[in-house]
């Protein structure tokens, strides 16, 4: 139970950010209703204003919650893809499949289809495909 | 005089011209934010701080409560456990070791390998214990991925300990530090969280660099067990002959090379003409994953007993003692094995001949030891 509490507090944004984030939603758009009648009422200087002003909260609302949601998505642990490579010493066939529980280097398999003698695991490893930022130096 | 100018400036670019009403508002806007500044400044930087701080310790919270499900989830998985495993996990997460009192340090070597030896087999009751329809392999699996776990709450309690003090406090200079190390506190609280899916699942990590060259030499040779926790091969390679020595796979173990090594040219005689030990080392940022270097001295990590122990039996027998490592970082150290390491094992194998060519005679004797945890490698 406790477990499963403190996970989804983890987890969820901050109840006290999201608060402000909807009051500064809401701010927003009553200021740009405001915008809108001062145009009507013709006073241009002051719609402007708060069109300017409603569109900057907006704006900042919609950027704090963007961030927050990528905050939590960062949380998760990623398992990344490991490969096992299978050899048969013998007539040097290779395969490549995904890694399952048991595998191990150097771990006798199956017979070779071709020659009958066994395959052995020869490597198990992950892929990493980002490359390291040196900055240029 | 620049802050009054810009001042006067500002609300005009807004249009008010410095006489109506909007640009008055805005004109005392600045002088509050200027003085708020004055007196609240570093407060504020606090909080800023404080608020990063928490966002990093929600995170590390979470990655803790992964770990520790991960590991329950493995141990109820492998060890068919008959009740549930979840309160022996909790007390082993807290688990602690005491190191060897250092007032008057001779002997403390063996004091501390001493209680190491403890800990191991304490541990290794304890995981039995949880799991006891595993295997010694699954048993050395589990206690990795548990000692992973074990990392995890204690960097996540260690985090809070001072977020929670620098917070009843306001202290600046408590939150500061904190804040500063975060982004290494974080990376390694990464490394280890991709550590325990590789040690629940028994994959190679990228420590094991050491012991897969050392079972690609010695795969095909027969192997006998060395204390502790560690096998030797007696294999030939260029006209000499080479005992090779890595820990017991394919398990989670790093074994106690120190002792492997002692035994070895203790057997020998001291006849031995060069110890070439390879393990991985961390490396620089900017320098390229897996690539090997080659150096002199003991190349192995851990809390230095073993290091002291090799050290001792190469000195009394005055041998030589060459080391080749693979360059990785500590995340790639314990998460697992990239491409690049695996790939670099027949590289340092190179290295190695050419390390034995150079340095020894046709007919000598050597001893190689591949350092490092050997999960998921066999021999």
């Amino acid at each position: 139970m406790s477990e499963k509490s403190s996970t989804s507090a983890a987890n969820k944004i901050s109840t006290y950010l999201m608060m402000i984030v909807l009051i500064v939603l809401a701010l927003s758009i009553v200021a740009l209703i405001l915008s809108v009648n001062a145009f009507i009422v013709g006073n241009e200087i002051v719609a402007g204003y708060l069109m300017v002003l409603g569109f900057i909260a907006m704006a900042v609302a919609a950027y704090v919650l963007f961030q927050s949601r990528k905050r939590v998505a960062s949380m998760k642990i990623e398992a990344p893809k490991v490969m096992t490579t299978i050899e048969c010493r013998k007539c040097g066939i290779k395969n490549v499949r995904e890694f399952k529980r048991g595998d191990f280097v150097f771990k006798d398999l199956e017979p070779c289809q071709k020659c009958d003698d066994k395959m052995i695991i020869t490597a198990i490893y992950k892929e990493v495909k980002e490359k390291e930022k040196t900055y240029g130096v | 005089m620049v802050m009054f100018t810009a001042m006067n400036v500002l609300p005009s670019l807004f249009g008010g011209g410095g006489g109506d009403t909007i640009s008055q508002i805005i004109s005392m806007l600045f002088y509050v934010v200027f003085i708020v500044f004055i007196f609240y400044g570093q407060r504020i930087q606090m909080y800023v701080m404080i608020r990063e701080v928490e966002g990093s310790l929600y995170k590390l919270k979470y990655i803790r409560e992964e770990g520790r499900k991960i590991a329950i989830e493995t141990i109820k998985e492998i060890g068919k456990p008959q009740t549930d495993p979840s309160t022996r996990v909790d007390r082993y997460l807290e688990y602690f070791t005491i190191s060897p009192q250092s007032m008057d340090p001779a002997g403390i070597v063996y004091k501390l390998d001493h209680i190491l030896d403890v800990r191991d087999t304490r541990l290794k009751d304890e995981v039995k214990l949880m799991a006891p329809a595993s295997d010694d392999v699954q048993v050395n699996n589990l206690e990795n991925t548990l000692e992973a776990a074990m990392a995890l709450n204690y960097i996540y309690k260690v985090v809070r300990h001072y977020y929670i003090q620098g917070k009843k406090t306001l202290s600046l200079y408590i939150i500061m530090q904190l804040q500063m190390i975060l982004p290494l506190v974080m990376k390694e609280a990464e490394a280890y969280a991709s550590a325990l899916k590789a040690f629940a699942d028994g994959q190679p990590i990228g420590d094991g660099a050491g012991p897969l060259v050392a079972a690609k030499l010695m795969h095909g040779y027969e192997t006998r067990k060395v204390p502790k926790d560690c096998v030797v091969a007696t294999v030939p390679i260029e006209s000499r002959t080479a005992f090779i020595i890595k820990a017991e796979g394919p398990g989670g173990n790093v074994g106690k090379p120190g002792d492997a090594v002692k035994t070895v040219i203790d057997e020998n005689k001291g006849k031995i003409s060069s110890v070439i030990m390879i393990d991985a080392g961390l490396k620089l940022e900017g320098e390229p994953v897996g690539e090997v270097a080659e150096g002199i001295g003991a190349a192995i990590g851990g809390p230095g007993v073993d290091q002291y122990k090799i050290e001792d039996a190469v000195v009394k027998y005055k041998i030589p003692l060459n080391a080749v490592i693979v360059k990785e970082d500590i995340g790639d150290a314990v998460s697992p094995m990239r491409k690049e390491i695996a790939d670099s094992a027949d590289k340092v194998i190179e290295r190695v001949k050419n390390v034995i060519l150079e340095r020894t005679k046709e007919g000598d004797q050597i001893v190689i030891v591949g350092v490092g945890n050997t999960i998921g490698i066999g021999q």
